[in-house]
């Protein structure tokens, strides 16, 4: 089977115009689908990173919107399996205007003691961290925040508050580097909780959970959510993983909308490709003839028929996954990357999914005309003059 | 002299199997772009037939959305008595102090649960939406966990038909009625009685905005002025109108992704349309001979098969409507700004098709100008001898 390699070869380069524009045409487009693919595994089918698959997220049932009391934390604290537990309350407000949307990037008021050790892949140098610790109105802040606004440390950040009332006078204390996108500021949220109003200083968002081993996690999950059942706030604990997701989910149906374009990028390359076969095939009947003279069997020149399709769309496969690897890392990069999964630009799974589609792609694009080929009889292909 | 475009037809016609394909690769880039382009046009109708240009919504200084604008009953009172603002029957200034929550309801696409707005308000508040009306049951009634539910409610959340208890707050609320307001964003909406839910979500001191209704276009830019200006309110107004044309911004995110998308599948067919036109061209070089010294010019060849690929082109546009027509009407949601979902139909306007049709064009333009090209600078003898 290997001795014909280089015939399969030779033969897709015969027609070069017609095999780049071809390997081009199914490049883009495996591209985009290598795009979307990539987005699917980090979303639905990767599996959380090692910090990640301890941490658990617990907020009210009723929405993300409403918050829980804060004393249900000593309560949960006590749950077998759980190492450290922080309330996190997400501060909307404003930074400078809210009408330009550049202006707009997450705010988070955190327990500074508790961040760092629940938050384990985060990297702060340690006098930065006790920086923060010791100033009350102090914040840490993501590198591509920092970047992104030019902050550095002492620098002073005002908020304008929405959700809570007053403004927000931070100093930038620290300045951490994450594996993801870290446009996001943190601060001390007793500091803003000192000056609410008596009714509202028992709530916060969200406590964010610490759990001793992956193993515990579901248990710990389950056992959080059955001890409020029948309280009168019920809560709804889960992975960081769901919960990320559920965010991303707000946009709408993310699945349907993935599926339905990468069904669509599917079928134009099958279409594409069929089309070069059908082309390539067509215009050398002849020749065929000639190789069955020659003693090639039916098998042979179906063999190397199919052959040439898979190499060119394979080809195709490959420079679209490559390509899609700089748009992936793009996405990871963008300020939606912090409300998406973390996105690996060079997944082997995508990879192996890219070159597999593209391998199912150019067989059975050029099944049809390669079956006719091999079946024409001798006499007929010769005589053909087409 | 032109070549007559009859010939450019007989020559798709003949080639029919290639000519297939490559249009549906051609329909396929534009149905894409025409799904999202019906998303946006019905997710854009939605928000601009929403809201009232006489009616003004108040939050708090610095709120871009009522759910994080917080609005005490006291500044109600001092609001409620501004002048021009328009008067009831019975002398009541128009104004509905509104209290906004979202709720997290198990949904026909989403399982695990949509957020989904719910509005407490007084019946003051239900007079001012004028284009509101009750498609089934009966409204809440004040004092009681009852809600009214819009119809895109109804329909997509299986737990939120009437009959149907929702539970949030302190217990148990029942589904009494569902509401219709046209094309309107209230439809994504629940609405129950002001007291009970604000006193459910412990903060009946504390609650959302205020929708004030002015008598005339001029007062209500007045009105607008006034409170923005006063220093003692502290308060936010903008138009209702606005309000929700503001919120279009939600649907940025697939407008980027949208183009992107099109314009990738763009590229890809219209290199196949390119490589279908070379095939053509390398096949009928003897007719292309023929043609030359039939006396027709070397323009006219061009023209001829730089139309013939725009005509094939404008075959996958048309195919590409069709694909997309069914959509027309599909009802189906997104988040919003507003953090709940927001429900609206696909709308295949005339509008959209046109431009669907005109971006296959392009595609045929820019696929068929290197063959058409090639095609008339052919040697006429060399043509004729080819085989």
């Amino acid at each position: 089977m290997f001795r014909y390699i280089p015939l399969i070869v030779k033969n897709c380069w015969r027609n070069r115009r017609r095999t780049t524009l071809t390997i081009i045409s199914v490049g883009v487009s495996m591209c985009l689908l290598g795009v979307l693919m990539a987005v699917y595994h980090a979303m639905y089918l990767s599996d959380p990173t090692p910090e990640q698959a301890l941490r658990l997220v617990t907020r009210n049932r009723i929405s993300l919107t409403v918050q829980i009391p804060q004393y249900y934390m000593e309560r949960i604290r006590q749950v077998p399996g759980v190492k450290e537990i922080m309330p996190s309350q997400w501060y909307n407000g404003v930074y400078k205007d809210a009408r330009d949307p550049k202006n707009f990037f997450a705010r988070f008021g955190v327990d500074p003691e508790k961040m760092f050790k629940i938050y384990t892949e985060l990297r702060i140098p340690e006098d930065q961290k006790q920086a923060f610790i010791r100033d009350r109105t102090g914040t840490v802040i993501g590198r591509d925040l920092a970047d992104k606004f030019n902050f550095h440390l002492g620098d002073r950040i005002t908020l304008t508050g929405d959700i809570f009332p007053g403004t927000l006078e931070l100093t930038v204390r620290g300045i951490f580097d994450s594996p993801r996108k870290s446009e996001v500021l943190y601060f001390n949220w007793a500091y803003v909780r000192e000056g609410l109003p008596e009714a509202r200083k028992g709530d916060v968002g969200t406590f964010n959970i610490l759990c001793d081993s992956p193993a515990v996690v579901s248990r710990v999950g389950t056992t959080i959510d059955d001890m409020f059942r029948n309280s009168p706030v019920q809560t709804r604990t889960e992975t960081e993983q769901a919960f990320t997701l559920a965010f991303a989910s707000m946009l709408g149906n993310v699945k349907m909308f993935l599926f339905s374009i990468c069904a669509a990028v599917m079928f134009t390359v099958l279409l594409v490709s069929a089309n070069t076969m059908a082309m390539s095939v067509r215009e050398r009947v002849r020749e065929v003839g000639v190789l069955k003279t020659l003693g090639f069997t039916g098998g042979n020149i179906l063999m190397i028929i199919l052959g040439e399709a898979c190499v060119i769309s394979v080809a195709g496969g490959a420079i679209g996954f490559l390509l899609s690897t700089f748009l992936t890392s793009g996405i990871r990069k963008s300020p939606a990357g912090f409300f998406l999964p973390p996105i690996h630009p060079f997944d082997p799974s995508v990879a192996a999914a890219c070159i597999l589609v593209a391998l199912v792609i150019g067989l059975s694009s050029s099944f049809v005309p390669a079956w006719g080929a091999s079946r024409t009889p001798i006499v007929e292909a010769l005589r053909s003059t087409d | 002299m032109a070549i007559p475009v009859a010939y450019n037809l007989r020559n798709l016609i003949v080639r029919k199997t290639t000519t297939l394909m490559t249009a549906l690769g051609i329909a396929l880039t534009v149905a894409v772009l025409l799904a999202m382009m019906a998303l946006l046009g019905g997710l854009r109708s939605t928000l601009s037939s929403s809201g009232d240009p006489l009616q003004i919504l108040v939050m708090r200084k610095g709120s871009e959305t009522e759910l994080v604008s917080n609005f005490t009953r006291e500044q109600f009172q001092d609001l409620k008595f501004k002048a021009g603002i328009a008067r009831t029957a019975s002398g009541d200034p128009m104004a509905s102090l509104e209290v906004v929550t979202v709720i997290n309801l198990a949904s026909v696409d989403a399982p695990e649960g949509m957020n989904v707005t719910v509005r407490g308000l007084l019946p003051i508040g239900l007079e001012m939406r004028k284009g509101l009306k009750l498609s089934s049951g009966r409204w809440f009634d004040s004092g009681k966990r009852e809600l009214v539910v819009g119809k895109s409610v109804a329909q997509r959340y299986p737990s939120a038909g009437v009959g149907k208890h929702i539970t949030f707050g302190r217990g148990d609320w029942e589904v009494v009625g569902v509401m219709d307001a046209g094309q309107s964003a209230q439809n994504s909406e629940i609405f129950g009685d002001l007291n009970q839910v604000s006193s459910d979500l412990d903060r009946t001191e504390v609650l959302s905005s205020a929708l004030l209704r002015a008598p005339d276009a001029g007062a209500a830019a007045a009105l607008l002025n006034s409170i923005n200006d006063d220093q003692r309110l502290n308060m936010n107004a903008v138009s209702e109108k606005e309000y929700y044309a503001l919120q279009t911004q939600a649907a940025a995110p697939i407008e980027y992704i949208g183009i992107f998308v099109a314009v990738i599948m763009a590229i890809g067919s219209s290199f196949a349309a390119m490589n279908t036109m070379y095939a053509a061209v390398a096949r009928r070089s003897r007719e292309i001979g023929t043609l030359r010294v039939l006396g027709f010019s070397q323009g006219s060849i061009l023209f001829s098969f730089f139309l013939e690929s725009v005509l094939l082109a404008a075959l996958g546009g048309l195919l590409g409507c069709l694909l997309v027509f069914p959509l027309n009407g599909v009802t189906t949601g997104i988040g919003s700004t507003t953090f709940s979902e927001l429900a609206f139909a696909f709308r295949v306007t005339p509008q959209i098709m046109f431009a669907g049709l005109l971006f296959a064009t392009v595609l045929g333009a820019v696929g068929g100008l290197f063959p058409a090209r090639m095609a008339a600078k052919k040697e006429i003898l060399v043509a004729l001898r080819e085989v």
